[in-house]
């Protein structure tokens, strides 16, 4: 009996959109798939002592990551994503990832960085998939079901997040963990929450937002709720293309739930450090300010307090009530 | 119409010279100065990087002076560059300034796009005039490129403190006040002695400094404190990764001139330390590190500016070129809090190490015997 090749995944970045696919992939070749744990202060502490100063705290928190695979496993998978749809990319910061990680991190096992780059055509996903395949496997065929298998059970999770759940929801119902779908409580307040996957669904770096929103009686809709389709129609309104994915969803996301009159605030996080959050979230504000919605801006990084973001929080649902109440006051008497 | 563009150091000699040879009427934005960043600091997003807020700064100190229309260059990704005329212009609009914004943004298609738009900015000239205007702004990006390359060479040579930067400035006016073919010619000659008059004392020891790193904050003097004249009175000799025409081709051009050195060259000698482009010059950076280290550089200063993305990247793979080569390395990372004080603190104490390491060689390779 031959051991299982082991490999790692570290749980940030775009682990968010594509673990589902990655894992299905990785074990259907015959991998054993192993996922590092949430992440805690001591992940990004680690992290901090390895990255440079100045990088953004996602990819400090993904050096902590990495190093949590160190030694436990014989490969971390760490693709280079240097696009993930036509004519767009990530960050300049995923196409640098794999050379940063293997020049500052010392002893880690080899690195699965082959890379990924749909800019051009989607069909540019094959050759990707042969290389991370011929890893486990000679046979294309395997390979090929492989692949078409984990398409599938992406599929499946895409469609459960548009439901309204929760990353970490979603994929513990397809991997048969959670019995039933949560239920949705009716809240009295809506809040658009608008950031990178990687920033609002790490509960370690978002300090726990959403669930302190939802314990505050809040609803919380974000980016991953809405359809592509939905998606690109309002990134559409933008004077020119946003070439970076993750920046497109975020504005097509917000300019919708602006639009559509349905939330009663926003709040955007941006990582310290980001380039395009600095940019996105400039044109995402402006917009909000147009439309009089309430708007907070919070900026994450790895000194912010927890109690700081709790007394923000308070204050801006205050005034997200209260101008409700008052709307609704000011509605009824007409 | 009143067209005006962003400043990057000398950049406005070569862009003027297109625009005016087409009859465009250009205003040129005061020289970027600490009014032009409190500007773009106040209105721009916090945590843009600087070269945006420069530009912000340049823009509202130009309509000051009658621009209305804004002529850029663009870009497709990945880095924030792309999208910074339209990230300005929301901020110009809501700040009630109603510019015209013309941007060139590199054709999906064919060169011919962008001829179009070129063309049209200027009322629809001929083809030929067009032609020639990119022509004679390439000119004299290129003279204006020899002009610092002389000083770069002047500088830690001059007798007299100071005499290489009162040359640069006189001959960089004679390029600029060039209105014709003919006329560049002689301006570049002219230039030529003047930079070959200033006195220096050709057998003074210097240290090779390569500069590398973002091209704004290496281009434009007021973003890097004037880091190329501290570094010449410093007594080193520097060289810069990027010039000016390398711009004008890259982006203007869209690299469609070859033979120059090019910046696949840079980027061929990036691997093994960084194996892909990652927007920006960052690939270059680590590239011409390699490059430099192989040429028997003494030492490299890389300049970004805080958050800016492709350097960010280098800038965590260059120790390890810095170790492997066995060259310094001083990262300077430059926002609206920089100080000229506290950058002159740091190269002084980098230089000072330059001159010791080499001092140091020099000893050892007088102790091997038949040397
Ligand atoms: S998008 Fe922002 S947060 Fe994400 S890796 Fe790039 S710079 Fe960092
Ligand atoms: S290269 Fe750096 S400074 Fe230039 S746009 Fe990109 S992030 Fe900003």
């Amino acid at each position: 009996m031959v051991m299982p090749v082991k490999v790692g995944i570290p749980r940030t970045l775009l682990y968010y959109y594509y673990y589902p696919m990655w894992r299905v992939f990785l074990s259907e070749l015959g991998a054993a798939v192993m996922l590092t744990a949430p992440s805690t202060k001591r992940v990004l502490d680690q992290g901090l002592k390895y990255a440079i100063d100045e990088i953004c705290l996602p990819i400090k928190l993904t050096f902590g990551h990495v190093l949590e695979l160190s030694g436990k496993v014989d490969y971390i998978f760490l693709p280079r994503l240097v696009s993930v749809a036509n004519r767009e990319y990530v960050c300049p910061k995923f196409m640098g990832l794999p050379d940063m990680v293997r020049h500052r991190l010392a002893g880690l096992p080899p690195l699965i960085d082959v890379a990924v780059n749909l800019r051009r055509s989607g069909m540019d996903i094959y050759p990707a998939v042969w290389a991370v395949g011929r890893f486990f496997s000679a046979s294309r065929i395997h390979i090929l079901k492989a692949y078409r298998r984990s398409v599938k059970i992406w599929e499946r999770y895409s469609r459960l997040l548009e439901r309204g759940l929760l990353p970490e929801d979603a994929m513990a119902v397809i991997e048969d963990r959670l019995e039933k779908v949560p239920l949705f409580l009716e809240n009295k307040v809506c809040v658009a929450l608008i950031g990178h996957p990687y920033n609002i669904y790490d509960s370690h770096i978002s300090m726990n937002l959403i669930q302190r929103l939802r314990q505050m009686r809040v609803t919380v809709v974000t980016a991953e709720n809405l359809s592509e389709k939905i998606i690109n129609r309002n990134a559409a309104r933008l004077p020119k293309r946003m070439y970076w994915t993750l920046g497109r969803r975020m504005i097509g996301a917000a300019f919708h739930y602006l639009a559509q009159n349905s939330i009663d605030g926003m709040i955007h996080v941006a990582a310290f450090g980001c380039g395009p959050d600095s940019m996105t979230g400039e044109l995402i504000e402006r917009q909000a300010r147009h439309c009089g919605v309430p708007f907070l801006n919070l900026v994450l990084d790895e000194h912010t307090g927890e109690a700081g973001v709790a007394t923000r929080l308070e204050a801006f649902l205050d005034m997200v009530r209260w101008r409700r109440d008052k709307g609704v006051a000011e509605g009824g008497s007409q | 119409m009143r067209v005006t563009f962003p400043h990057m150091g000398n950049l406005y000699i070569s862009v003027r010279a297109m625009l005016e040879y087409l009859k465009v009427d250009v205003v040129i934005p005061p020289a970027s100065s600490r009014h032009t960043l409190t500007l773009g600091a106040k209105y721009g997003p916090e945590f843009a990087c600087l070269p945006l807020k420069l530009n912000l700064g340049n823009f509202i100190e130009a309509h000051g002076l009658g621009a209305d229309t804004i002529i850029m260059a663009g870009g497709c990704g990945p880095c924030r560059f792309g999208y910074y005329a339209q990230v300005e212009h929301a901020i110009l609009q809501d700040l009630g300034y109603n510019f015209q914004l013309l941007i060139l943004e590199p054709p999906e298609r064919h060169i011919s796009e962008l001829l179009v738009k070129i063309r049209r900015i200027s009322g629809n000239q001929s083809w030929w005039q067009v032609g020639q205007a990119l022509r004679f702004g390439y000119l004299k990006a290129r003279a204006v490129d020899e002009v610092e390359a002389a000083a770069f060479k002047a500088r830690p040579r001059e007798t007299v403190p100071g005499s290489s930067d009162v040359a640069r400035r006189k001959a960089l006016n004679v390029i600029d006040r060039a209105t014709s073919f003919r006329n560049l010619a002689d301006a570049a000659d002219e230039a030529r002695t003047i930079m070959a008059n200033v006195a220096v004392e050709e057998g003074r020891p210097v240290v090779r400094v390569g500069i590398v790193g973002e091209i704004y904050t290496l281009l434009e003097p007021f973003a890097n404190l004037n880091l190329e004249v501290h570094l010449g009175r410093m007594g080193a000799e520097v060289d810069r990764a990027i010039y000016m025409s390398e711009w004008v081709n890259d982006h203007l051009f869209l690299g469609l001139l070859k033979g120059m050195r090019s910046r696949k060259e840079a980027c061929a000698a990036a691997p093994p330390y960084l194996r892909h482009t990652v927007g920006g010059h960052g690939q270059e950076t680590v590239g011409s590190a390699v490059n430099y280290a192989r040429a028997g550089y003494d030492g490299l200063v890389q300049v970004l500016p805080f958050t800016c993305m492709p350097e960010i990247i280098a800038e965590s793979i260059l120790p390890v070129v810095s170790a492997d080569f066995n060259l310094p390395v001083l990262t300077l990372v430059m926002d609206e809090h920089t100080g000229e004080a506290g950058m002159n603190t740091r190269l002084e104490a980098f230089i000072d190490l330059l001159w010791r390491r080499k001092k140091q060689r020099e000893l050892e390779s007088e102790r091997v015997p038949g040397y």
